[in-house]
């Protein structure tokens, strides 16, 4: 058939030590969003690296509008009409709208740059796909929503034929990805094909017609969207089903104890008045929309950042916070929502890290006792089901999942009874993701009581015992599991005053 | 389509502060105040030759600082425009005092020389990937060593004002009757404005911001990062040596194994005129008019008693606070812009 644009066969690519793609097909047709799935290091990146000339393949053919092609770099790739919408978006922060678009292709009139030519050319743009951003404003000024949409004019300015889209929605609000789903309808309709990345399985059911799976460097399959469930889709990403039911009733004890209760804590603008109680053996959801200050307000308790007003009481009995210190000392343990800026030191090894909030305790005099530090690494590596061919391994080495559980370990190690969970699985693949879960479980189980902050509401629906719901830095509502639904918790989460 | 309307709401604040810059109306300001401060201070200040003598040192630094902006835009820096700028001037007047070539050869070795120094560092910087300070930290010393080693350890005096030769020297200060003209600020403006153009309005220009902005996305949008890298680099070491050639003419000599530490001043000229040490935003007008902050302390510290140790201090103190204000500026965004996102 002539609709389709792209087909990728056969394709192979080995790393020195990986079989990074084992022949893996995927097919484009034009007016088709289709996804991309498969877990962390399943290969579709690296699949798209092949597509757009960063990687050359060592075997298999693209035919791309009916020809073989092979491009070298991204420009040609570019040129040819192959966009790649980044997940972490590559822009010049310190330049304007029109001037990142057209970056590379200025217009000129002679020697000299038309800046005003190209801010009606990228306001064209605009028009076309229907938002609104001036292009005279600096690309470090719009919110991280707004600034994809400038990528994907640039995209179309490029009179792309295939976008592709990395993981697109992972840091927008849930209005900005209603408009970027309504801006993706668009471009299908204008015939192009769409290539939608994402480990979000109901942002696949709802936009994407076809989906192709991979697993491991393989080729799975390609299903049509709208014939399969998202079990079909999970379980041919992982292997095999796994999927932990949502939570019905609350699993803590009627009469458990209140580790820790907060009280009108004020911090800025983001966290105003927010009062709530933590059981013993509880998950205490936090939800909101991205910005309602959860995390503010996380911070805040935690001494991260600077509060107003409020009082805090562990264990019945009232705290002075000022500073993450204190927070330790009082067995809190904040894990952040960007591991790598707060959690962990990448470079460091797994003992190193999971002693990082404790060392005191870890001394030999004035010297590091390596051998005590690398026996409770090596605890928690077992007890947490760390993967890790040993304690010394370099954190950066370990997968998402298994970095997150590293930082789980150091507050363990800490003997904090409070973790603050920030977007736990942010960034983690199906499987682990699970795990993760299955450990968040365990941890409330043994006594230890959880605060949860989540943008996935079908993570609070799965996980939490009792839910919190914020907007603009003001508690909205409190709902127990067992009579939370996501309408519930959607309507509650942006309830404004 | 309601455009006009929401167009009003993006622009706020006054117009002209938007388009020149609230950092160079502050540091405009600074300068009339400090240039007030001396006049009140120090009656011998007020005389028409502290003007002349405010010029002459701010020629040399003005050139080296135009060129380390571009540098420093990049994300990088070039510390090798002191030692640069004094084997730049060592070489032409060696030329023209110890082999007797014409002066116009001597300028145009000093440029030569500059460029070459500025080749090197965008091998080393550019090509081979090191990190800036280390690069130029090495064409640095390198320059240093050449500088003496070209001139045998002597130091060079350029011909006087007075001998036929001199033309040179009137360049940046003509004398007619008894009065010196600083005719060299018109060079300097001159430069300002090409520079100027080239860094806002040429390709090359936004390139060179574009990977002091965001090198990687640079790259991803096919710009040959390599290429503007180097050229930022290249015109670091042109100004090197017109630099070379303005301390000649205003100097009566100079020595070699000197230069170390001019290139500080050049650099601490365009942070304070508001070009960012992490790169991505610089202007060539900043720059200059940071330049004349350096030169108006210089010049006029003195007059009110304080000497040359006061003088560092207090340029380090106005370095300090310039760049604490941009900080500032920085942190308040952010923060507004994570209330406006909630």
């Amino acid at each position: 058939m002539d609709k389709v644009i792209l087909t990728m066969q056969g394709i192979d690519k080995s790393f020195p030590g990986v079989h990074a793609l084992e022949h893996v097909n995927l097919e484009i047709r034009k007016g088709e969003v289709h996804a991309l799935v498969g877990e962390n290091g399943a290969g579709k990146s690296t699949l798209m690296k092949v597509l757009t000339g960063i990687y050359t393949k060592d075997e298999g053919t693209i035919i791309y509008e009916g020809r073989e092609v092979e491009f070298s770099n991204t420009r040609e790739a570019q040129d040819a009409g192959i966009m790649i919408v980044h997940q972490e978006l590559n822009m010049l922060n310190h330049l304007t709208v029109a001037k990142n678009i057209f970056i590379g292709r200025e217009f000129m009139s002679g020697k000299l740059i038309d800046d005003k030519r190209m801010n009606l050319e990228a306001e064209k743009l605009f028009d076309l796909l229907n938002i609104k951003i001036d292009p005279t404003e600096k690309m470090g000024d719009l919110t991280v929503g707004k600034q994809q949409m400038c990528e994907i004019a640039k995209a179309i300015s490029h009179d792309a034929k295939i976008i592709i889209f990395d993981e697109p929605t992972a840091a927008l609000t849930e209005s900005e990805v209603e408009e970027l789903f309504k801006i993706i309808r668009d471009l299908r309709e204008k015939q192009l094909g769409i290539v939608y990345i994402s480990h979000r399985m109901d942002e696949i059911k709802e936009i994407t017609d076809r989906v192709t799976i991979m697993r491991d460097g393989a080729y799975v399959g390609t299903l049509n969207t709208e014939e399969s469930t998202k079990d079909d889709i999970i379980s041919r990403m992982v292997g095999h089903v796994i999927y932990e039911e949502p939570k019905s009733v609350s699993n803590v004890a009627p009469n458990a104890p209140i580790v820790l209760k907060v009280n009108n804590l004020n911090a800025g603008k983001m966290v105003r008045n927010v009062s709530f109680e933590l059981h013993k053996g509880e998950i205490l959801g936090f939800s909101g929309l991205m910005g309602a200050g959860r995390t503010e307000t996380a911070r805040a308790l935690f001494g991260a950042d600077p509060k107003e007003s409020g009082d805090v009481f562990v264990n019945g009995e009232k705290v002075e916070i000022r500073n993450p210190k204190d927070a330790v000392k009082h067995g809190i343990g904040y894990l952040s929502e960007d591991r790598k800026q707060f959690g962990i030191i990448t470079e460091k090894s797994v003992s190193v890290n999971s002693t990082m909030a404790s060392l005191e305790n870890y001394m030999k005099g004035i010297f590091i006792n390596k051998k005590k530090e690398k026996k409770i690494a090596q605890q928690y590596v077992e007890s947490l089901n760390t993967k890790t061919p040993s304690v010394d391994q370099l954190v950066v080495n370990l997968s998402g999942g298994n970095q997150q559980k590293v930082v789980i370990a150091k507050w363990l190690v800490r003997d904090c009874d409070i973790l603050i969970f920030d977007e736990p699985t942010r960034g983690i693949d199906v499987g682990a993701k699970n795990e993760i879960y299955q450990l968040m479980n365990k941890l409330v189980e043994s006594g230890k009581s959880i605060i949860m902050i989540s943008s996935e509401i079908a993570e609070i629906l799965r996980m939490s015992d009792r839910i919190i719901t914020m907007c603009e830095g003001r508690k909205t509502g409190e709902i127990s599991i067992s009579e939370a639904t996501q309408e519930k918790i959607m309507q509650a989460a942006t309830l404004r005053n | 389509m309601g455009k006009n309307k929401e167009k009003k709401n993006v622009i706020t604040g006054n117009p002209l502060v938007k388009t020149i810059g609230t950092q160079k109306i502050v540091v405009v300001l600074v300068i009339i105040l400090l240039a007030l401060f001396f006049c009140i201070m120090s009656p011998s200040f007020r005389k028409y030759s502290t003007v002349v003598s405010f010029f002459d040192y701010s020629y040399y630094v003005s050139f080296m600082a135009i060129g380390v902006t571009f540098a420093l835009i990049t994300g990088g820096v070039d510390l090798s425009i002191g030692t640069g700028m004094i084997a730049c001037g060592l070489f032409g007047g060696y030329l023209i005092t110890q082999k007797g070539m014409p002066v116009v050869v001597g300028i145009i070795a000093s440029i030569a020389l500059g460029l070459l120094f500025g080749l090197l560092n965008a091998l080393l910087i550019a090509v081979m990937d090191l990190p800036p300070f280390i690069g130029s930290l090495g064409t640095m010393m390198v320059a240093r060593g050449l500088g003496s080693i070209l001139t045998g350890g002597l130091s060079i005096t350029w011909p006087s004002s007075n001998s036929p030769q001199g033309w040179f020297r009137k360049i940046f200060k003509i004398h007619i009757g008894n009065i010196d003209f600083p005719i060299g600020v018109v060079f300097v403006v001159l430069a300002v404005i090409i520079m100027s153009v080239i860094l806002n309005k040429s390709r090359p220009g936004r390139y060179i911001i574009a990977i002091g902005s965001n090198k990687e996305a640079a790259k991803l949008s096919g710009i040959n990062v390599v290429r503007w890298q180097s050229l930022a680099y290249v015109i670091s070491g042109l100004f090197t040596g017109v630099a070379g050639i303005a301390f000649s003419a205003i100097f009566q000599s100079i020595a070699p194994g000197t230069g170390a530490g001019v290139e500080l001043d050049a650099i601490a000229g365009a942070i304070i005129g508001g070009t960012s040490m992490t790169g991505g935003y610089g202007t060539v007008v900043g720059t200059l008019l940071g330049v004349f902050v350096m030169s108006l302390l210089k010049t006029g510290l003195p007059y009110i008693g304080l000497q040359a140790n006061w003088q560092q201090i207090i340029t380090g103190i106005v370095l300090i606070v310039a760049v604490l204000i941009d900080v500032i500026k920085i942190v308040k965004a952010k923060r507004a812009r994570s209330i406006e996102i909630g």
